[in-house]
């Protein structure tokens, strides 16, 4: 796998040591750099010290509780995304993580591909512009405003579902998007379901925004998810 | 500890102790004021008396002088049971009467008074009592007039005495009842202690002795009974689960072994190994998947979502699901339509969507109508090809039901398909966790409804009752009968 993004500076809070020691590597591999503090206490000061990206923070920590970890940073005006790992992966527990200040969740057990396009998404945001009023990949324009979309010189036609997907594709160009941030992000799902729907939905953008079209946009990332871009893979 | 120490440490003991102190207590007090009133009862009629003769002797001393005085006093002091009479000389000799002695100094003094005495004759020195009065006469005599004390004396006796025998049948008795109402209440607390020492050492079908009376430790027993009732079926389903767990989880972690062993033991290409590692990784999501149902049914069933509900309409869930599975089911060859009018419920919305989506991935996959089964034109075997998500209101309960005309489910099998991991005989080859339906009946459950698996003629319907919200839901369905129902 390659990063899809430039390269991130990122802080790992986990007290796992396999674990963390597996993301370190994982991440330095795809090209980010990434810092790793064992407990609660260290991982506060060290993200409070350093200019990260995004922090990646476990639930449970020694010493100091992750939650309590995101909450002094909250108060101490530090705006650093957060995805909060937990083993506790119920939506409730979710609700209290991003209610905690967290900017995403992920539970236990999870693929690295999945932490690492939350990741790049979060930081994104983090740095990233404004909201603009019309993206663009390729030839493929969408008007968030008049909520038209077009291909080239042609107008394409999508349902209304269709256009949030295509809208969360392409604010996120370049950068993998899962199954699962997709089905949280464009339905407000947060369970799994057993079926590949999402593939089903996906193929039906496909086949409106890439049939008939000598280049491809909308791309599958093995094991991943989804990207959209404008380029060969 | 020894048993009786174990007795009077009882609540039974100690409250007989209290009740022991406070009836004695009353006892006393009863007993002082009778004697004290009799005293004074007493008392009273010795100076009715007293005054009575000294009217009569005074009067007779005036009429008749001292000579007959004395004569009278005589003679009364003669009778029995008489009273004590002196009469004096003014150079203080008696001159008659019944007193040999008296405590110096009574008869200097007029008035009432009490004092020691001796009478005439009188062998016991014992000490007498007596309350006496004493007035002067003319020419200087003297008389005095009084009676005897001891019936009140002994009348104080009597009562001391009786004080003394009712405290003692008072504490004998007070204590006695204790001991055997602490004894009763210990034996039968005792045969609890017995009973829930054991439950705790495992026997869980143990139970309490409940007894015919219906008192307070009767209703105690029955209530720890109806807990150790529940806890027995929550262990039973825990051992279950476990069991399920352990047949079903190791079954493809024993596969996911395999492959990955084989893949070792085959040296293949590098594509054959990559080939291998995704299966593997294929593998391991289902697991994930199977133990995040798992997990969820848990949490719903132990009713921890409670705490994350709101209200909500069940057509917009029941819309959004058609939403979302409609494409899939058309890629099925399936069609997907929706039924619904507004209708207000309180619960967990996230985890209602989830069940629902179960259903409705079930339909997808099981409810295409069976090969054997030719229907008969073009129009019947589309319609053996649809599936209905509906959302309404009856009485006061919310209906989502999902509908196909698959082969359904045998009434018999019906109770049975709902338990965890259960995956009917007929479905087995198809891929699913066999949690689907659990996870729905488990929502169902926590929401303080049910799932009810019926017949469709052919096929299945799988209905979530969930209780509908009232009063807001009447008003919100008074409000949009006129607005055209959207159909998507």
């Amino acid at each position: 796998m390659t990063a899809t993004a430039p390269e991130m500076r990122l802080l790992i809070i986990e007290d796992d040591r396999e674990s963390a020691d597996y993301l370190v590597k994982a991440f330095r591999e795809v090209g980010h750099i990434a810092d790793l503090a064992s407990d609660g206490d260290e991982g506060l000061s060290m993200a409070d010290g350093g200019d990260y990206d995004v922090l990646v923070v476990d639930r449970m920590l020694p010493k100091r509780d992750g939650l309590s970890v995101i909450g002094t940073l909250r108060d101490k005006g530090n705006r650093t995304p957060v995805l909060i790992l937990s083993a506790l992966g119920q939506v409730d527990d979710r609700i209290k993580g991003l209610r905690a200040g967290g900017d995403d969740y992920l539970p236990k057990p999870y693929s690295f591909a999945e932490l690492l396009a939350r990741v790049e998404v979060l930081s994104r945001r983090h740095g990233g512009p404004a909201e603009e009023t019309t993206y663009k990949v390729g030839d493929l324009e969408l008007d968030r405003l008049s909520h038209r979309v077009a291909r080239g010189k042609d107008e394409l036609t999508l349902q209304p579902r269709e256009f949030r997907l295509l809208e969360y594709l392409m604010k996120h160009a370049g950068q993998v998007v899962t199954r699962t941030m997709l089905l949280e992000n464009v339905w407000d799902y947060h369970f799994d379901p057993q079926t590949n729907v999402i593939d089903v939905h996906i193929s039906r953008l496909r086949s409106k925004i890439d049939k008939g079209f000598e280049r491809p946009l909308l791309h599958t990332i093995r094991g991943a998810g989804y990207m959209i871009r404008d380029g060969l893979r | 500890m020894t048993a009786f120490g174990k007795l009077i440490r009882t609540t039974a003991f100690r409250l007989t102790l209290v009740y022991l102190f406070l009836f004695a207590l009353f006892a006393a007090s009863l007993l002082g004021y009778f004697a004290w009133n009799t005293r004074r009862l007493i008392t009273e009629q010795i100076t009715t008396t007293v005054n009575g003769e000294i009217a009569e002797i005074t009067d007779m001393y005036r009429r008749r002088g001292i000579r007959l005085l004395i004569a009278a006093i005589g003679n009364r002091a003669l009778r029995p049971g008489a009273s004590l009479y002196l009469v004096t000389a003014p150079n203080g000799t008696a001159l008659g009467g019944n007193v040999e002695s008296l405590a110096p100094g009574v008869l200097g003094s007029s008035g009432w008074s009490e004092t020691a005495y001796r009478r005439f004759g009188e062998q016991d020195t014992g000490d007498h009592r007596a309350l006496v009065y004493v007035t002067q006469l003319d020419n200087g005599f003297r008389l005095l007039i009084g009676r005897d004390l001891e019936e009140r004396r002994r009348l104080f006796g009597i009562v001391a005495h009786a004080a003394q025998w009712s405290l003692l049948v008072v504490i004998v008795l007070g204590i006695g009842g204790g001991i055997f109402v602490a004894r009763r209440v210990l034996r039968r607390i005792d045969a609890m202690t017995g009973t829930t020492q054991r439950i705790m050492a495992g026997d869980l079908s143990g139970r309490l002795p409940v007894g015919r009376s219906g008192d307070e430790l009767d209703r105690l027993a029955e209530n720890l009974n109806a807990m150790l009732e529940r806890i027995e079926a929550l262990m039973v389903g825990l051992k279950e689960v476990s069991d399920n767990i352990a047949h079903d989880l190791k079954t493809p972690l024993t596969r996911l072994r395999n492959r990955a062993e084989e893949a070792l033991a085959r040296s293949g290409s590098e594509a054959d190994y990559r080939a291998a590692l995704e299966r593997t990784i294929e593998e391991s999501d289902g697991l994930i998947r199977t133990f995040n149902a798992l997990l969820m049914i848990a949490r719903a069933e132990s009713g921890q979502a409670r705490g994350n509900m709101d209200d909500f309409d069940a057509a917009v869930v029941v819309n959004g699901i058609h939403e979302l599975y409609e494409p899939l089911a058309e890629d099925d060859g399936m069609t997907l339509h929706v039924k619904s009018e507004p209708v207000r419920l309180h619960g967990n919305r996230e985890l209602i969507s989830q069940a629902l989506a179960n259903l409705v991935e079930n339909a997808i996959k099981y409810g295409k109508p069976s090969p054997v089964v030719q229907p008969l034109d073009a129009a019947a075997a589309a319609r053996s090809r649809e599936i209905l998500i509906e959302a309404r209101r009856e009485g006061d309960s919310v209906l989502l039901s999902v509908t196909d005309h698959g082969p359904g489910i045998p009434e018999g099998d019906r109770k049975h398909a709902v338990e965890r991991f259960v995956r009917l005989e007929a479905s087995r080859t198809l891929p699913g966790s066999g949690l689907g339906l659990s996870l729905a009946s488990a929502v169902a459950t926590l929401h303080g409804g049910e799932l009810r698996l019926g017949d469709a003629n052919p096929g299945l319907v799988a209905t979530l009752v969930v209780p509908a919200l009232l009063g807001a839901s009447d008003r919100l369905a008074a409000q949009t009968q006129d607005v055209p129902q959207k159909v998507a």
